[in-house]
């Protein structure tokens, strides 16, 4: 029973830092029908660029609560401007394009940042320090939940209620989901579409920023590789929810995170990402749309 | 005069300076942007930061001229696509009018095959060896263009039909010693049944999906190569593979090499033939119409699975052949050797050839392979640049170095 709970638990912070990601994805999507295959990279990179700001803060001296909360922002502020960046340059000159382009665009930039990473810093496997301090209260229960479990779980919660009270309530949010709606049409009725495409990018960033912190952070390691299964798996969670839906995303990344907890627990830990894309492919095949997602019916 | 002329002078005295500005700020942005990356380097073991300014002027620099090329870039596109709109025609590219005239045609093809004859015996057997691996990508290249640049369907797990091809080879050579000549029909119909049987499932999803899916598959196949032990061996793969014989003879080292590259040749030569007449059939326009259009392609009753069904499989088989050859050529195959990588190196060979056109990609494919292998000096930046080549040429020119013309009819009076 102890087992099932752990695994339970461990399934859903899996399945939470998956959702960080997965949102990503399915924003872009829901906006620009794009797969954003740089997004697992953007995610990489606030991981990197929150262990090299921990390291260059704490041989400075700062406190530790400064340590965590200024390199948490740096990772975020970082990939947000790397989301941006990568929109301006590999997306927006292909707006009016073939859907062939952006998409074979994005692979490229995937690889383009992948070995970017690996040029500049290295191939090997960092040691990323945990941040997370150990919570005095959890000590009875140590073997079924971690305390960084707990703020995996706090954090993304928190994240997700901030995202639907901006989508939902805000001129920013109205904005966005006219745009998904009919591009055109929002831009005829005075939407500055460019600048909510960039917003979605910048937001879907830092949250992939925020599970790069977290979950290198629960790991204990990162490389340069680390973007590319966990943006696999969070496209996976995106179209097991349907993708273009924000709840759908969710739900999805936890489906996800449970199985992939459940069969390694129960079956094998050798074939992990097997199970994922086992999935993925078994979705698509008899729900193309999704749990939440709607069919949707092409217009000529 | 003197005055209108100074004041035109002075316009663009102010656009020159706007457009400094401008490169100013991009590498501003991009110095912030490349910081912690680039400059800082930390060893988390030993606790050592290493700060690297230089790296910060690099950027700096290079993205302020960077940031002129790609505007004035950007400027040459607009242009060439409001030419597009008013009808009026591009100039057809040199290549292009030679291949149309006869006169240059003929001495050009035996020019070059003079060069393939040659080419063996006038350099060692090291340089012979980079030019069949050359050769396998042509074909690994031409095989995906026929899923990718005539379909229109986004493979990003080629690579496992390559390797299907290649442990073929290696697992029945090992069990039951058979020769390369008996496996590699075997590999090319493995090739096709494992796209058939991949393809079915996932080709009536749209576009996108089936970019992720195969990418999945990939994945999954070599994860499977990796971990089953009794069946491929895991990540130690198989040694010892037989290289091809000639009637039972068995070659030398160096004989060997030479009839690999001889095989490849006719191999690439047989492709050629084949990619050529499957364009202009029945079937080449139906997976050309259905790239440009699905419904209108349905509408014209071409049944839409079965054709992305054939793409894939035809294409497969390639992979699934030139799987069979990489075996026999190095004798020792392992999983690391088909990762997702190898999948996106083929697909940039076919972006940057020009995705339908078999003159593109044999280029695309010469360009990529030999030069790496030649600039050692940047054999690390190797897939950072395939990276950069995928996004620049889907940015400025989609159609790839030499653009693929599909045969139009004219109607003159």
């Amino acid at each position: 029973m102890e087992y099932f709970l752990e695994l339970i638990l461990g399934g859903l912070t899996r399945g939470s830092i998956y959702a960080l990601i997965a949102l990503g994805y399915t924003m872009v999507y829901g906006i620009i029908e794009l797969i954003n295959f740089a997004h697992g990279e953007i995610y990489m990179i606030g991981a990197f660029t929150a262990l090299i700001f921990t390291s260059v803060l704490t041989l400075l001296g700062f406190n530790e609560i400064a340590v965590i909360v200024l390199a948490s922002l740096s990772a975020v502020i970082y990939s947000s401007a790397y989301g941006y960046t990568v929109e301006k340059i590999a997306y927006m000159p292909l707006r009016s394009a073939s859907r062939l382009s952006p998409l074979i665009s994005a692979i490229g930039m995937s690889i383009f940042l992948q070995n970017y990473v690996l040029l500049a810093q290295t191939s090997d496997f960092l040691p990323f320090p945990n941040l997370i301090p150990e919570f005095e209260f959890i000590k009875p229960y140590r073997y079924i939940i971690s305390s960084s479990e707990i703020i995996i779980l706090l954090t993304t919660s928190t994240a997700m209620i901030l995202l639907t009270f901006l989508i939902k309530f805000t001129r920013t949010g109205k904005a966005m989901r006219a745009t998904a709606q009919d591009r055109k049409m929002a831009m005829l009725v005075g939407v500055n579409v460019n600048r909510v495409i960039s917003i979605t990018f910048i937001i879907g960033s830092a949250l992939a920023a925020l599970g790069g912190v977290l979950i290198a952070s629960h790991v204990g390691q990162i490389n340069f590789y680390i973007g590319f299964i966990a943006g696999i798996k969070a496209f996976t969670a995106a179209v097991l929810g349907g993708i273009g839906s924000i709840p759908g995303a969710v739900l999805g990344a936890l489906v996800l995170g449970l199985t992939e907890s459940f069969a390694t627990g129960y079956i094998s830990s050798d074939y992990e990402d097997v199970f994922a894309f086992g999935l993925l492919v078994l979705i698509l095949i008899f729900k193309p749309a999704g749990i939440l997602g709607r069919v949707t019916t092409q217009k000529i | 005069m003197g005055g209108l002329r100074l004041k035109k002078f002075r316009i663009q005295l102010m656009i020159k300076a706007q457009e400094i500005k401008k490169s100013f700020l991009v590498s501003i942005w991009f110095m912030f942007l490349t910081f912690p990356i680039m400059v800082i380097r930390v060893n988390p073991i030993e606790e050592v930061i290493e700060w690297r300014w230089k790296n910060m002027l690099i950027v700096g620099i290079g993205s302020f001229l960077l940031s002129f090329v790609w505007r004035y870039m950007l400027k040459k596109r607009e242009a060439g696509e409001k030419r597009a709109e008013t009808g009026e025609s591009g100039k057809t590219f040199l290549i292009q009018r030679i291949l149309e005239e006869r006169r240059f045609y003929i001495p050009l093809v035996t020019g070059l095959t003079i060069i393939a004859v040659a080419f063996p015996f006038t350099f060692s057997m090291y340089q012979t060896s980079i030019m069949t691996t050359a050769l396998m990508y042509i074909v690994l290249g031409l095989g995906l263009n026929i899923v990718v640049g005539l379909a229109g369907l986004l493979d990003l797990g080629y690579v496992a039909f390559y390797a299907v091809g290649a442990y073929s080879y290696a697992l029945l050579n090992y069990h039951f010693g058979l020769g390369f000549w008996s496996v590699l029909p075997i590999g090319a119909v493995l090739g096709f049944i494992f796209g058939v049987l991949l393809g079915f499932p996932v080709l009536r999803l749209r576009g996108d999906y089936l970019a992720i899916v195969t990418l999945g598959f990939g994945e999954i196949i070599r994860l499977v190569l990796e971990n089953w032990n009794e069946f491929s061996f895991g990540p130690s793969g198989i040694a010892n593979i037989d290289r091809p014989g000639f009637f039972g003879i068995q070659f030398s080292l160096q004989a060997a090499s030479i009839y690999l590259y001889f095989l490849m040749i006719g191999l690439v030569i047989f492709t050629i033939i084949v990619v050529n007449r499957l364009q202009n059939s029945r079937i080449g326009r139906a997976w050309i119409a259905l790239r440009e259009d699905e419904t209108a392609c349905q509408a014209m009753g071409i049944d839409k699975t079965k054709t992305k069904l054939r793409a894939f499989a035809l294409g497969a088989t390639w992979a699934g052949m030139v799987g069979v050859i990489f075996a026999a050529k190095t004798t020792f195959i392992n999983p690391a050797s088909f990762t997702f990588l190898e999948s996106a190196m083929i697909l940039s060979i076919v972006v940057l050839g020009g995705m339908g056109s078999i003159l593109g990609v044999i280029i695309g494919a010469l360009i990529l392979i030999l030069l790496p292998e030649y600039l050692r000096a940047f054999s690390d930046y190797r897939m950072l640049i395939f990276g950069a080549i995928m996004v620049i040429m889907m940015v400025f020119r989609p159609q790839g170095i030499i653009a693929n013309i599909r045969r139009t009819y004219k109607f003159d009076e």
